[in-house]
């Protein structure tokens, strides 16, 4: 039953709103029974409190901390607090030694361990894999034929830095039931004996490592991106892409030039000499051990194969992340509670709500019924926004600072605006004498485009500001760009569907006094008034075309609008014929 | 007001009409005189009142105090650091804080002691720290570049829809006249620069260049044709279009303002400084600055910047010739016709 027409139109993007609502109804629903969500918004520092860690920084092989070194470290912390959520922390720092994180809530074991990754990174080329469960004893190599170095090593892919001890380590390591207990940093001159702990598709690899050839510290930027085919077109592989600084270039240089030899002469793509993999290594753990498949000169490697979305990013973030020579320890970690109190959210509710009222009052002053649908919207608006921000909260952190909250409140008035643009422009159609059906048609039509254009400079500030900004604007960002969306969400499936079906109804389309669109307050004149009937010219409108003198005669005649210039045509005329009979009279 | 529709009516058929493109020269002096005074008086009162998010320093906390007269803590804190000028507010009902710059332990010891018996408190409920700021440079420098990226890739956006430069220009002057302006009368309340002033800021500055993106929508659609029209000249289609959508921009305003309304006096008037006043005031005069910017500085200024186009002065000419003609024929038709 395929049924078209504005009517059926209507209703079905009703419908879909309905299914919407329902939808993140039914996710929020669902994350509040398995218990990790709640019907709430979660509440930012400022209302809810939370935990304050006094973290104290630690510079690699220095001493004491500059004050750029501190600032530094408040800026990776931000980054790394803002990378797992939108949630507003605050940062700062304390007494000048000290960085202090204010976290919302209790921060996640994810978040606490991200804060203090010690961001040891480095890159080393792999000596020797292994799959990663533990060489039994009975079948461990026996002493005499252990590895034995014949000389000093002369790169770090050699093979002279397997030793006897390192071997047998190598052997004894158990990478499916890694050890917990927190080992010595090792030293980057030395061979290293570690594992790539198992993910979603592969199993635990154990690695000797040569010593390190390029630090974390000489990475300058990461990202991800889907990797691009030979003719340019994206491909579904996912792909990491590393970028170093002038140091790091032109050591990664030397690394794949040798580890590439090892490429070739192991046969390519379908070798598999280890050798030829270079691991990169974060707190002496292999997060991942790509092959060198080419000599990179540039300082742009991009790492490729198996990466799912996820996965890539993690990498990128750590890569990211982990390029510091900072690391942090925690001092203290305590409960702080509300900077403010209850009753700033309290009235701030209030106000919210009076601002409402008024808003509500307004809308029925200046639209009579028209106005139920404003109110109606921004009720709906207000359902989307609310259940928007309960499932980021539960997502993405998402929290509801008291800026955030008068943020909300003032997105009011940019929602109700796109009601007002439209509804002015239905006036404007009836002004030019149309139905009411048709006029919600046009004025539709011409309010789209308005109502599309200014939300995309919304929405525009909203993602820049995401990407680009951190702390406090970052969250600004968010809620700026979700009322936006719940915003054209709105008046797309609802306010114009809605107008499109009251069109219909007697109160609407009969311009009833309190309809809000009464074409005779509106000072429409229709053009046609059925039975062969049309305007006759003492229908004139109250803008009178008095020919008097000139200056009045142009001054009416530059404010014409189309319905008047076709009055005024006939005027002419009427003018004309009785300029002529004049004429014929003397 | 049952006659607003009335006024609407008359303000899109042109029966009534303010002259907003015409007078631009009086709007252009006057927003030139605000934009300067905006800059002069922050200047001269020694820069705008940052605050302590941004600068940092040392800050007592003393809950539950009786008497909320900041002079207790003023004097203090001048009885251990003469001379100094800490800056005390009452914060949420019976909460008093106090910043000052970096202090000494010793001074932080006195200090404390000395605010524990002019509020007459117990000594756990006196707290002092030493905080740098939560707003640092990198927060700054970050909110700076998003900021210039925004506007750069807006201007972009709004050339491409409009398929002229000419309104992006015109959209960014009056936002800019809207931020100097806000932040002027922000820095002459005295009111304290917090991280939600700046939150506040950057809604205006989106919220005014959305408000111009509507009005120049009209713009754009009245003057479409307007080469195959000697109905209007352009500057008088821009007039039209101000004036037609004048009942639009004050619905807004009163729609967005009304809330904002509620928030600052709610904010200022019973709960003193504090997030939600420091918001509202900026959103409370961007707001009503910027849809003002919009019909008096960005409208006038697109007119202006258009009309001296050779197309448009020569659609102009024609303009004026059909009205001369008109006229004549008027004239003559209009004796015969009133006997």
């Amino acid at each position: 039953m395929a049924r078209t027409g504005p009517k059926n139109r209507a209703v079905r993007s009703l419908v879909w709103l309905g299914v919407i609502l329902a939808v993140m109804t039914a996710v929020l629903a669902g994350g509040v029974v398995a218990g990790q969500a709640s019907w709430a918004p979660k509440l930012a520092l400022d209302l809810e409190g939370g935990t304050q860690m006094i973290l104290a920084p630690k510079v690699e092989g220095g001493s004491g901390i500059n004050e750029e070194q501190l600032n530094q470290a408040v800026a990776i912390i931000r980054q790394r607090v803002d990378g797992s959520g939108v949630a507003e922390a605050e940062i700062s720092t304390q007494s000048g030694r000290n960085v202090v994180v204010s976290l919302p809530g209790t921060p996640s074991k994810e978040t606490r361990a991200l804060i203090q990754a010690s961001a040891d990174m480095n890159f080393r080329p792999v000596l020797q894999a292994g799959p990663g469960a533990v060489v039994p004893p009975e079948s461990r190599t026996p002493e005499d034929q252990l590895p034995k170095p014949a000389a000093e090593p002369t790169n770090s892919s050699d093979d002279n830095w397997i030793t006897a001890e390192v071997y047998k380590k190598f052997e004894a390591l158990d990478c499916d039931n890694p050890s917990q207990d927190k080992q010595e940093r090792s030293d980057p001159a030395k061979p290293l004996v570690t594992c790539e702990p198992a993910s979603a598709n592969s199993p635990a690899i154990k690695y000797i490592l040569g010593p390190v050839e390029v630090k974390g510290s000489n990475i300058s930027g990461s990202s991800f991106q889907l990797q691009r085919g030979a003719q340019g077109a994206v491909t579904n592989e996912w792909a990491v892409n590393i970028q170093f600084d002038d140091e790091g270039t032109s050591k990664f240089k030397q690394v794949t030039e040798r580890l590439y030899q090892f490429y070739v002469s192991g046969g390519g793509q379908s070798g598999s000499n280890p050798k030829a993999q270079f691991a990169i290594v974060l707190d002496d753990q292999v997060i991942s051990a790509p092959r060198s498949l080419a000599v990179i000169t540039d300082g742009r490697p991009q790492i490729t194969g198996g990466f799912t979305e996820q996965s890539a990013k993690a990498l990128s973030d750590q890569l990211r992340f982990g390029a510091l020579p900072i690391s942090f320890e925690i001092q203290s970690e305590q409960q702080i509670s509300a900077t403010l109190g209850g009753e700033q959210l309290r009235m701030g509710m209030l106000a919210g709500l009076i601002g409402l009222l008024l808003v509500v009052i307004y809308s029925l002053f200046q639209y009579r019924a028209l106005g139920f649908v404003t109110v109606a919207s921004l009720l709906v608006a207000g359902a989307l926004t609310y259940l928007a921000i309960a499932i980021l909260g539960w997502t993405e952190n998402y929290r509801l600072s008291l800026a955030g909250v008068a943020g909300l409140i003032v997105a009011i008035g940019q929602t109700a605006d796109s009601f007002i643009v439209y509804f002015e422009r239905i006036r404007d159609e009836l002004r030019e004498g149309r139905g009411l059906v048709s006029a919600v048609d046009n004025g539709w039509k011409r309010a789209k485009r308005t109502i599309l254009a200014s939300k995309a400079v919304n929405l525009l500030a909203a993602v820049v500001l995401y990407f680009v900004a951190v702390g406090n604007v970052r969250g600004f960002a968010f809620t700026l760009g979700l009322t936006a969306i719940a915003d054209l969400i709105v008046v797309f499936l609802f306010t114009h569907p809605t107008l499109q079906l009251l069109a219909r109804t007697k109160f609407f389309a009969e311009g009833h006094r309190f309809s809000g669109l009464d074409p005779k307050q509106l000072g429409a004149v229709p053009l046609y008034r059925g039975a062969g009937r049309v305007r006759a010219p003492e229908d004139k409108p109250t803008v009178a075309v008095r020919a008097k003198n000139t200056g009045a005669s142009a001054e009416a005649e530059r404010r014409m609008t189309i319905a008047e210039r076709r009055l005024a045509e006939r005027q002419d005329q009427l003018a004309g014929s009785s300029k002529s009979a004049s004429k014929e009279g003397k | 007001m049952a006659n607003f529709s009335t006024f609407g009516n008359e303000l899109y058929t042109g029966k009534r009409s303010y002259d907003f493109v015409g007078k631009k020269k009086i709007w252009f002096l006057i927003a030139a005189a605000a934009v300067a005074l905006s800059i002069l008086i922050p200047v001269a009162k020694g820069g705008f009142n940052l605050g302590i998010e941004f600068r940092g320093g040392s800050e007592f906390t003393v809950s539950s105090v009786k008497n909320t007269d900041p002079a207790l803590g003023e004097q203090a804190v001048q009885d251990v650091v003469p001379g100094s000028i800490p800056r005390v507010a009452n914060v949420a009902g019976n909460t008093m804080r106090i910043q000052t710059d970096k202090l000494t332990d010793d001074e932080t010891l006195r200090i404390k002691d000395g605010l524990t018996s002019a509020y007459g408190v117990t000594d756990n409920e006196v707290t002092s720290a030493f905080v740098g700021p939560t707003w640092g440079a990198d927060v700054t420098k970050q909110a700076l570049l998003g900021l210039v990226t925004f506007v750069v890739l807006a201007a972009f956006l709004m050339a491409l829809y409009f398929r002229t430069w000419k309104m992006s220009l015109s959209a960014i002057v009056g936002m800019l006249v809207t931020m100097f302006i806000t932040a002027g009368v922000y820095g002459l309340s005295d009111f304290e620069v917090t991280p939600s002033a700046i939150i506040g800021f950057l809604t205006v500055l989106s919220y005014s260049l959305y408000d111009t993106v509507v009005v120049f929508d009209k713009i754009r659609e009245n003057t479409a044709d307007l080469q195959a029209s000697t109905r209007r000249t352009f500057a008088e289609e821009v007039n039209l279009a101000v004036n037609q959508t004048l009942v639009r921009s004050i619905n807004t305003m009163m729609v967005a303002i009304l809330p904002v309304g509620a928030i600052l006096f709610i904010g200022a008037g019973l709960l003193g400084a504090g997030t939600l006043r420091d918001l509202s005031l900026a959103l409370f005069v961007g707001i009503l600055v910027g849809t003002a910017a919009t019909i008096f500085i960005a409208a006038p200024l697109y007119a202006w910047l258009r009309q001296g186009e050779p197309d448009m002065v020569k659609q102009a000419k024609r303009v004026v010739q059909r009205r001369a003609e008109a006229a004549a024929k008027n004239a003559s038709a209009a004796t015969p016709a009133t006997a």
